[in-house]
C-alpha cells in the first residue's frame, strides 16, 4: 500500500514549504520514522519524516522547489506496486491547524483515484503531466474541458509558484535578493502586526545597579552564567503574574488572557529574526531560563528549531543593548498583546538625593496593543518590572 | 403544410443535413430547403463518387500490377471509365436516397426549391414564406469554378470540372488538371489509371501544398512511378480553347512551355453559393475573403442566422460541415456544446496512396519555434503492409518535447484515411505519445505503424 508523501503544515503559521535537500534518492529503501527530506518551513528547518515504509518510489518536486502545505511531494510503495494513479491523482489540501494551539500536521488520508471514481479522467494526462511538472495541485485548476475536465489550456491559465533567485545584476550597483522563506515571514508577518494593530509605546528608564550586583552574585554560586537578559526574562514573567492583563492574546472573537507566562525571546540569526520561547518561565529558576535560552538561542541560528519551540508565546522580549542601541520601539508578535524592547546599559548620570552621580541605566520601551492594554495598564506593568529591577528581592516577594 | 418551424436550414448538404437530424434529436421542428439533390456535393458530386472511382482505379491497377505476383492469371486487362462512372452514379444515388430517408424518419420537411433569405428569420420560396421561431441556418455551400482571366472559363466540354469528370462517357486521351491539391491529385489517380496522360500543373512549390512536405514528396515519387507528369511552381498564362484540345501556355521555374490537350480539368478552388440569397438585404455581413462572417459560435451578423460549411470558413471539409451543424443544432436548442476544434481535423487526400495529416507540419512547428521531436515509421519494415504490396508510405507523428503533446501526425498509406483516427481521438483527448503506445496495437496491423512512429519519436523505436 502506497504512502504519499506531503508537504506537511510544521507550523501553524506555514503555508508553503521549500526542500532544501532530499536525504534519500528515488530507489532507497524507507522505514517509517527515516528522516527522507530536510524542509525549510518559514521559520526553520525542519526534518521530514516517512510515514510508511517500503522504496521512495518517486520524487515529485525536486530539492529547492517550493511547494504549497498539502501537496503530493513523493510516493515510498513497493518495488512492483503499480503508482502511475496515484502520482496523477489530485490533491487535496491538508487542513490548517487552529493557530492557538501547537499543531503537528496528519498527512491526509488517500484520495480515492480516478479508478473509484468510476474512472472518469478529471485530467488529461497532458495536462497532468505539465501541471505535475510544475508543482500545481491540480485540485486548485478549474476545468474547461469536456466534461468540466482540466485541460492544457487550463494548467496553461494557472501560474506556477516561482522560487527563482535571480542572478545579481552584473554591471550595475546593485544585488536583488528573492528573500527567503524565513524574509518573507517575517515581512509578512509584521505587515500584519503594525499594521491593523493599535500600536503604543510607553519608556522606562531603570536603574540597574542593583540587578548588577545580584548579576555577580548570582554567578558565583555556580557553573551556570546569568546574563543581564536572563535577568530580565524571569523579572518580566514574575511581574506578568501580576499583571495577568499584560500576559494575553488578541484574537478576533476573544481576548486570551494566560495563567502561565511563555518568554519569546527574539535571537538574531542570518537570515533574519525568530522568537524561541520559554516556557513556564515564571516558575523556572533563573539558572534553568539561562541554560535554555543560551541552548535555544545556539539551536535558533542553526535553525533547528522546532515548531514548538518558537510557537504559542505569550508575551515577548526583544533585546538590543549588545549592539549599542539605548532605545528603541519592537513591533508586536501577534496574537501576543505586547513586546518589552530592552535597550543597552549604560552609565548616566542622574540626580540622586539632590546630587549628580553616575550609575549604570537601562530604558526599556513596551509596545502595547490598545485593543487589550490601555496606558495604565501597560504602564503600572512596567512599574513592577522596574522595581523588580531595581531591587531584586522583590521577585520573591 | 405548416409554414412556421423552429428551425430552417438553407442546404441539405452534409453540413445542412447532419444539422437537421441533430435538431430534430432535440425536438425541434425542423424544414430543410434543398434546390438539388439531397447530401449536396458531398453525396451527389463530390466525395461518394469520387471515392467509387478511385477504387474502381486502385483495383485496376492491382489487378494489372499485381495479380500474377498473387497468384493470379489475367488476361488482357482493358478498362472503361464510363462502367465506372456509371457504378459510381449508382453509389451516389443510394447514398443522396439515404439522405432522403432520414429526412423522412426525423420528420424533417424538405422543401426541394431555392430559398431567399428574408429579414425576421424569413425563407421565401416559390411565392411562400415559412417563417423560423428561433433560427435560420445558412448551408449552401459552395461551386465549381474556372479562371476566366487566363481563359479558363468553364464550358464543360472543354475546360471541365470536377462536376463533369465525375459524368464523362470515357476517359480523355490527355488531360491537363489546374491545381495539385486533394481534388486535382485523386482526379489524377483515377484518370491515370483509365489510361489518360495526365499533366498536374500547381502554382505553389510542390504538389499537395498545405501537407506536409514529407507527404507530398512521397506522393510526387508514386506519381512519377506511374508516370503522371507533375508541374509544381507552375501558373498557366494563357489558355486556347480549341475545338476539342486546348493549347496552354506555362511558366514553369521562370521558363514557358506549352502543352496541348483534349480537356482541361479546373480543381484550384470553388465558388460561394452566396449571391442573390438575400444576404445583402438582411445585414448578413461577409469577410474579405467570401466567407459568411461569423463568430465562435458561427452566428451571422444577423440575429437569429446562423453560417455552417464550406461558407462559414475553413477548412472546406464535409466533417467540418457537419460538426458545425451539430454545434449550431445544440446551441439553436439552447444548450452549450463543447466549441469545436478547428486545429483538430483530419484532412484526407483519397488518391493512392492516401494521405492523411492532423495538427501541424513539420515545417509549421519549424516556423512556430516549437522545441520537437520526430518519429517516423515506414511500411517497408510493417508486416502487414509487406503482406498486402501496400509498403509505400510512412506514419510520421511530430512530439512536443516538453510534454509529449502530439503536434501533428501525418501519414501515407494505403488505409491512411483510416489510421489517422487513432491520432485524432489521442489529440482531441489531449493524449501524448505514451498514451498512444500505451495501447497495445493488435498485429499483424498497419496501425502498428502508428505506435512504433510514437515510439520512435520518444527515441525507442522497435521495429525499425
Amino acid at each position: 500500500m502506497a504512502t504519499h508523501v506531503l508537504m506537511e503544515a510544521l507550523s501553524p503559521t506555514m503555508e508553503e514549504g521549500r526542500i532544501a535537500a532530499w536525504l534519500k534518492q528515488e530507489g532507497d529503501a524507507v522505514q517509517a520514522g527515516d528522516v527522507i527530506a530536510e524542509v525549510e518551513t518559514d521559520k526553520a528547518i525542519m526534518e521530514l519524516q516517512a510515514r510508511g515504509h517500503g522504496l521512495l518510489r518517486r520524487i515529485l518536486v525536486p530539492a529547492g522547489a517550493s511547494v504549497e502545505v498539502g501537496r503530493l511531494i513523493a510516493v515510498i510503495a513497493d518495488a512492483s506496486e503499480d503508482i502511475s494513479s496515484l502520482v496523477d491523482a489530485p490533491r487535496a489540501a491538508a487542513p490548517a491547524p487552529p493557530p492557538l494551539a501547537p499543531a503537528t500536521a496528519t498527512p491526509e488520508a488517500m484520495v480515492p483515484d480516478d479508478r473509484q471514481r468510476g474512472g472518469r479522467t478529471r485530467a488529461s494526462p497532458l495536462a497532468r503531466r505539465m501541471a505535475r511538472e510544475r508543482g500545481l495541485d491540480l485540485a486548485t485548476i478549474p476545468g474547461t474541458g469536456p466534461g468540466g475536465r482540466i485541460v492544457k489550456r487550463d494548467v496553461d491559465a494557472t501560474s506556477a509558484p516561482a522560487m527563482a533567485v535571480s542572478a545579481p545584476a552584473a554591471p550595475s550597483s546593485y544585488v536583488d535578493v528573492v528573500p527567503g522563506q524565513l524574509r518573507k515571514t517575517i515581512a509578512k508577518r509584521l505587515v500584519q502586526s503594525l499594521g491593523p494593530i493599535p500600536h503604543f509605546f510607553l519608556t522606562s528608564e531603570i536603574d540597574m545597579e542593583q540587578a548588577a550586583d545580584a548579576r555577580a552574585s548570582l554567578n558565583q554560586l555556580g557553573d551556570t552564567k546569568i546574563s543581564f537578559n536572563d535577568i530580565v526574562i524571569k523579572v518580566v514573567a514574575v511581574a506578568l503574574t501580576q499583571h495577568r492583563e499584560c500576559n494575553a492574546w488578541w484574537t478576533p472573537d476573544y481576548v486570551r488572557y494566560f495563567t502561565d507566562v511563555h518568554i519569546a525571546m527574539a535571537v538574531a540569526i542570518d537570515e533574519g529574526l525568530i522568537t524561541p520561547v520559554i516556557r513556564y518561565a515564571q516558575r523556572k529558576s533563573i539558572r534553568a531560563i539561562a541554560a535554555e535560552s543560551r541552548e535555544l538561542a545556539e539551536r535558533a541560528r542553526a535553525r533547528k528549531l522546532a515548531p514548538d519551540e518558537y510557537t504559542g508565546g505569550t508575551f515577548s522580549i526583544s533585546n538590543l543593548g549588545m549592539l549599542d542601541i539605548s532605545q528603541f520601539t519592537a513591533v508586536i508578535n501577534p496574537p501576543e498583546a505586547a513586546i518589552l524592547a530592552i535597550g543597552a546599559i549604560t552609565e548616566q548620570p542622574v540626580v540622586q538625593d539632590g546630587a549628580i552621580t553616575i550609575r549604570r541605566r537601562m530604558r526599556v520601551t513596551m509596545s502595547c496593543d490598545h485593543r487589550v492594554i490601555d496606558g495604565a495598564m501597560g504602564a503600572r506593568f512596567l512599574q513592577t518590572v522596574k522595581r523588580m529591577l531595581e531591587n531584586p528581592l522583590a521577585i520573591v516577594w | 403544410m405548416s409554414k412556421t418551424f423552429d428551425v430552417i436550414i438553407l442546404g441539405g448538404g452534409p453540413a445542412g443535413y447532419v444539422c437537421a437530424i441533430r435538431a430534430a434529436q432535440l425536438g425541434l421542428q425542423v424544414a430543410v430547403v434543398e434546390r438539388e439533390k439531397l447530401g449536396g456535393v458531398c453525396v451527389n458530386i463530390g466525395c461518394i463518387p469520387s471515392k467509387a472511382l478511385l477504387h474502381s482505379a486502385h483495383m485496376a491497377r492491382v489487378i494489372t500490377n499485381d495479380a500474377a505476383a498473387l497468384g493470379i492469371t489475367v488476361g488482357d486487362v482493358t478498362v472503361d471509365y464510363g462502367v465506372a462512372m456509371r457504378r459510381s452514379r449508382q453509389v451516389a444515388d443510394q447514398n443522396s436516397k439515404g439522405v432522403e430517408y432520414l429526412m423522412k424518419k426525423h420528420h424533417i420537411t424538405v422543401f426541394p426549391a431555392t430559398g431567399t433569405l428574408q429579414p425576421g428569420k424569413r425563407v421565401a420560396i416559390d411565392g411562400d414564406t415559412l417563417t423560423a421561431a428561433k433560427a435560420v441556418v445558412l448551408a449552401t455551400g459552395t461551386r465549381v469554378k474556372g479562371i476566366p482571366a487566363i481563359g479558363l472559363e468553364l464550358d464543360r466540354t472543354t475546360v471541365i470540372s470536377s462536376d463533369e469528370a465525375l459524368f464523362l462517357e470515357q476517359a480523355p486521351k490527355s488531360l491537363a488538371i489546374v491545381g495539385a491539391g486533394a481534388v486535382g491529385m485523386e482526379f489524377a489517380d483515377v484518370f491515370n489509371a483509365f489510361g489518360t496522360a495526365v499533366t498536374l500543373i500547381e502554382a505553389l512549390p510542390r504538389i499537395l501544398p498545405l501537407e506536409d512536405e514529407e507527404c507530398s514528396a512521397a506522393l510526387a515519387r508514386s506519381y512519377k512511378k506511374r508516370k503522371i507528369a507533375m508541374l509544381p511552381g507552375a501558373s498557366v498564362k494563357r489558355a486556347r480553347v480549341g475545338k476539342g484540345s486546348v493549347k496552354l501556355d506555362i511558366e514553369a521555374g521562370g521558363k514557358p512551355q506549352t502543352l496541348e490537350v483534349e480537356k482541361v480539368l479546373m480543381a484550384a478552388g470553388r465558388a460561394f453559393n452566396l449571391d442573390g440569397i438575400g444576404l445583402e438585404e438582411t445585414g448578413v455581413q461577409r469577410t474579405d475573403t467570401g466567407f459568411v462572417k461569423v463568430d465562435a459560435n458561427l452566428r451571422t451578423t444577423a440575429d437569429g442566422v446562423y453560417g455552417i460549411g464550406d461558407i462559414a470558413g475553413p477548412p472546406m471539409l464535409a466533417h467540418k460541415g457537419s460538426r458545425e451543424g451539430v454545434f449550431v443544432a445544440e446551441c439553436i436548442a439552447g444548450q452549450t456544446p463543447h466549441p469545436i476544434d478547428y486545429g483538430n481535423i483530419p484532412s484526407v487526400t483519397y488518391c493512392h496512396p492516401e494521405v492523411a495529416s492532423i495538427g501541424l507540419t513539420e515545417a509549421q512547428c519549424t516556423e512556430r519555434q516549437l522545441d520537437f521531436q520526430v518519429g517516423k515509421f515506414p511500411f517497408t519494415a510493417n508486416g502487414r503492409a509487406r503482406a498486402a504490396i501496400e509498403t509505400e508510405g510512412f506514419v510520421k507523428i511530430i512530439r512536443d518535447k516538453r510534454y509529449g503533446e502530439i503536434l501533428g501526425a501525418h501519414i501515407v498509406a494505403s488505409h491512411a484515411s483510416e489510421l489517422i483516427h487513432e491520432l485524432a481521438v489521442a489529440r482531441a483527448n489531449e493524449y501524448t505519445v505514451e498514451e498512444v503506445d500505451l495501447a497495445v496495437h493488435a498485429h499483424p496491423t498497419l496501425s502498428e505503424a502508428v505506435a512504433e512512429a510514437a515510439l520512435d519519436s520518444l527515441g525507442r523505436v522497435l521495429n525499425a
